[in-house]
C-alpha cells in the first residue's frame, strides 16, 4: 500500500519527456488538446498530422504505441453518443450498405470520435510520463490554490488505502455468497459504502491528530523549490507550436 | 459496458469549453473559501480522506440495463454527508485527478465536467435534500426517501446541464430533442441506481454516526432556540 504511490497509467522512464517539469507538460497537454478541438472537423488530413505529432512525442518518451493503444480503450464509454448520431441526425442522408445514415450526423460522430481519441491519447501521454508527486508539484507551481493541492496530495496518499479497503469489503461479501445481478440487490454493497465512508472519515480524524502531533500548521511545507527555466518551457511547448500550425492549416484548408 | 458521465474532448467547441472553465474556476474559488469555514484546520486531512472515499466509490459499478452499467457519481451522497461546499470541492478534485492521471474525461472538457457534476449536481442534490429536511429529520424512512430523491434529481439535472452545453456549443449532427431524450432517459435509469445506493449508504451512516450526516445537523436557528445563552 505504501509502496511508491505509482498510478496505473504511469510508465516509468528517464527520457527527456519524463524529466520535463510537470507544469510544462500540463500546460502543453491542455494547449495541444485545445488546438485539436479548435481544428475544423472537415480538415481530415490535419488530424493525421496531430497523430504523427503525438507519435513523435511517444518516440521521444520511449512509449511503445501498443502500450498507449491498449489503454486508449478507456475512451469507449464516452463515444456512445457518437455511435448514435449517424442514425438519428437530420437530412441530407446517404445510403451506405443499405443503411440510411445522416450526413451531418456522420460528421458530428467523426468530430467527437477523432477529437475524443486525440484528447485521450494526449492525456495518456501526460499520465504515462508524469509520476503523481511531480503532477502535484506541477499543480502547485501553476498556482492552483494551496488548499486544493494539499487536499489532492492527501487524497492521493490515501486513495490506495481506501480502494484496498473497498476491495477487502467486496471480497468479504463475495466469500459470504453475495452475487448482485440486479439493482434491488445492491443493499449489501450500499451498506458497505456507508461503512467505507465512516472508516474514511474516522481515518481522516486520526490522520488529522497524527499530523497535529507532528507539527501540522495547516500548510504543506514546500519540498521542492526548484524553478523551471525559460529553456525548459520553450522545449516543452514546442509540440504546441506544431499543434497551432496544424490547426491554422486546418482553417486555411476548409 | 460502463456508461460514464465524464465528457470527452470534442463534444463541445472551444468557446463553450472556455466559458464553463471560467464558471468552474469561480465555483471552485467559492467552494474553497466556504469549505475552510466548514472544516477549519481539519480541512485538508478530512477533505482529502472524503475525496479518496469518493474516488473509491466511483469505481463501484451497478447494472442499469442488460449489458450496460453505470458508476456511482456520489454528488448527492457527499452533499448530504459533508455539505455542499466540501462536497463540491471533493468532486472537483476527483475530476481533476481523473483527467490528469487517469485520462478519464477530456482536458478541455474539465470545465464542463466540473460544472455538471461538482457544481450543478452537488448543489441540486443539496437543494433537494434541504427542501426535504423536515421529512428527513422525522424518520429513518424520510431520510432514505430524501437521499433517494436528491440523488435521482442530482443525476438527471447534471445530465440536463450537459444538454444545455451541447445546445450552446455542441459538435452538432443530432437534433437537440434526440440528445435530450437519450441523455435524460439514460440518466433517469442511472439515477435510480444512484438513488438506491445513496439512500442505503446515508441510512447506514445515520444509524451508526448520525452526528456525521451534515444534513441532519441542527441549523443555527434550532441551536439558538435550545440554548438560551
Amino acid at each position: 500500500m505504501g509502496a511508491g504511490h505509482a498510478h496505473p497509467l504511469h510508465l516509468p522512464g528517464t527520457s527527456p519527456v519524463h524529466r520535463m517539469p510537470a507544469e510544462v507538460k500540463i500546460v502543453a497537454a491542455v494547449l495541444l488538446v485545445v488546438c485539436v478541438v479548435a481544428t475544423p472537423r472537415e480538415a481530415f488530413p490535419v488530424f493525421g498530422g496531430f497523430l504523427l505529432l503525438l507519435g513523435a512525442v511517444w518516440v521521444a518518451a520511449g512509449i511503445p504505441p501498443g502500450w498507449i493503444a491498449r489503454r486508449a480503450v478507456i475512451e469507449l464509454p464516452f463515444v456512445v453518443l457518437a455511435v448514435l448520431l449517424p442514425f438519428t441526425g437530420e437530412a441530407p442522408t446517404v445510403v451506405w450498405l443499405g443503411v440510411t445514415l445522416s450526413e451531418p450526423g456522420l460528421l458530428g460522430a467523426w468530430n467527437i470520435l477523432v477529437k475524443g481519441t486525440l484528447g485521450v491519447l494526449t492525456s495518456l501521454t501526460l499520465a504515462a510520463t508524469t509520476p503523481m508527486r511531480e503532477l502535484l508539484h506541477g499543480m502547485a507551481r501553476l498556482h492552483a490554490p494551496t488548499l486544493v493541492v494539499t487536499i489532492a496530495t492527501l487524497m492521493l496518499r490515501y486513495v490506495d488505502v481506501i480502494v484496498a479497503e473497498a476491495g477487502r469489503m467486496r471480497v468479504a461479501r463475495i466469500s459470504r455468497g453475495h452475487d448482485p445481478r440486479f439493482l434491488w440487490q445492491v443493499g449489501a454493497t450500499a451498506r458497505g459504502v456507508g461503512a467505507l465512508f465512516l472508516r474514511s472519515y474516522e481515518r481522516g480524524e486520526r490522520v488529522h491528530l497524527a499530523m497535529l502531533s507532528r507539527g501540522w500548521t495547516g500548510r504543506m511545507p514546500q519540498l521542492q523549490p526548484g524553478r523551471t527555466s525559460a529553456a525548459q518551457w520553450l522545449v516543452g511547448l514546442s509540440p504546441v507550436a506544431a499543434g497551432v500550425a496544424l490547426a491554422v492549416t486546418g482553417w486555411v484548408l476548409t | 459496458m460502463v456508461v460514464a458521465m465524464h465528457m470527452s474532448d470534442g463534444l463541445v467547441n472551444i468557446p463553450t469549453a472556455l466559458a464553463f472553465a471560467v464558471v468552474a474556476v469561480i465555483g471552485l474559488g467559492f467552494a474553497v473559501t466556504r469549505a475552510r469555514r466548514d472544516l477549519d484546520d481539519r480541512t485538508a486531512p478530512m477533505a482529502g480522506l472524503v475525496t479518496a472515499f469518493v474516488f473509491a466509490v466511483q469505481m463501484i459499478n451497478f447494472p442499469i440495463l442488460p449489458g450496460a452499467s453505470g458508476h456511482l457519481l456520489g454528488g448527492a451522497l457527499v452533499a448530504i454527508l459533508v455539505g455542499p461546499w466540501v462536497g463540491s470541492l471533493c468532486i472537483t478534485i476527483v475530476l481533476v485527478v481523473q483527467a490528469l492521471l487517469f485520462a478519464d474525461g477530456g482536458l478541455t472538457a474539465l470545465g464542463t465536467n466540473i460544472t455538471n457534476m461538482a457544481l450543478v449536481g452537488v448543489f441540486t442534490g443539496y437543494a433537494v435534500a434541504v427542501a426535504m429536511r423536515g421529512l428527513a429529520r422525522r424518520s429513518r424512512g424520510g431520510l432514505l426517501a430524501t437521499a433517494f430523491v436528491a440523488a435521482f434529481v442530482n443525476t438527471v439535472v447534471a445530465s440536463l446541464a450537459f444538454v444545455v452545453e451541447y445546445a450552446l456549443g455542441g459538435s452538432g449532427g443530432a437534433a437537440l430533442g434526440t440528445v435530450f431524450a437519450l441523455m435524460v432517459g439514460l440518466h433517469a435509469l442511472i439515477g435510480l441506481g444512484e438513488g438506491l445506493i445513496t439512500a442505503a449508504t446515508v441510512g447506514a451512516v445515520a444509524s451508526v454516526r448520525p452526528d456525521l450526516v451534515h444534513l441532519l445537523r441542527p441549523t443555527r436557528a434550532a441551536l439558538d432556540s435550545r440554548d438560551p445563552s
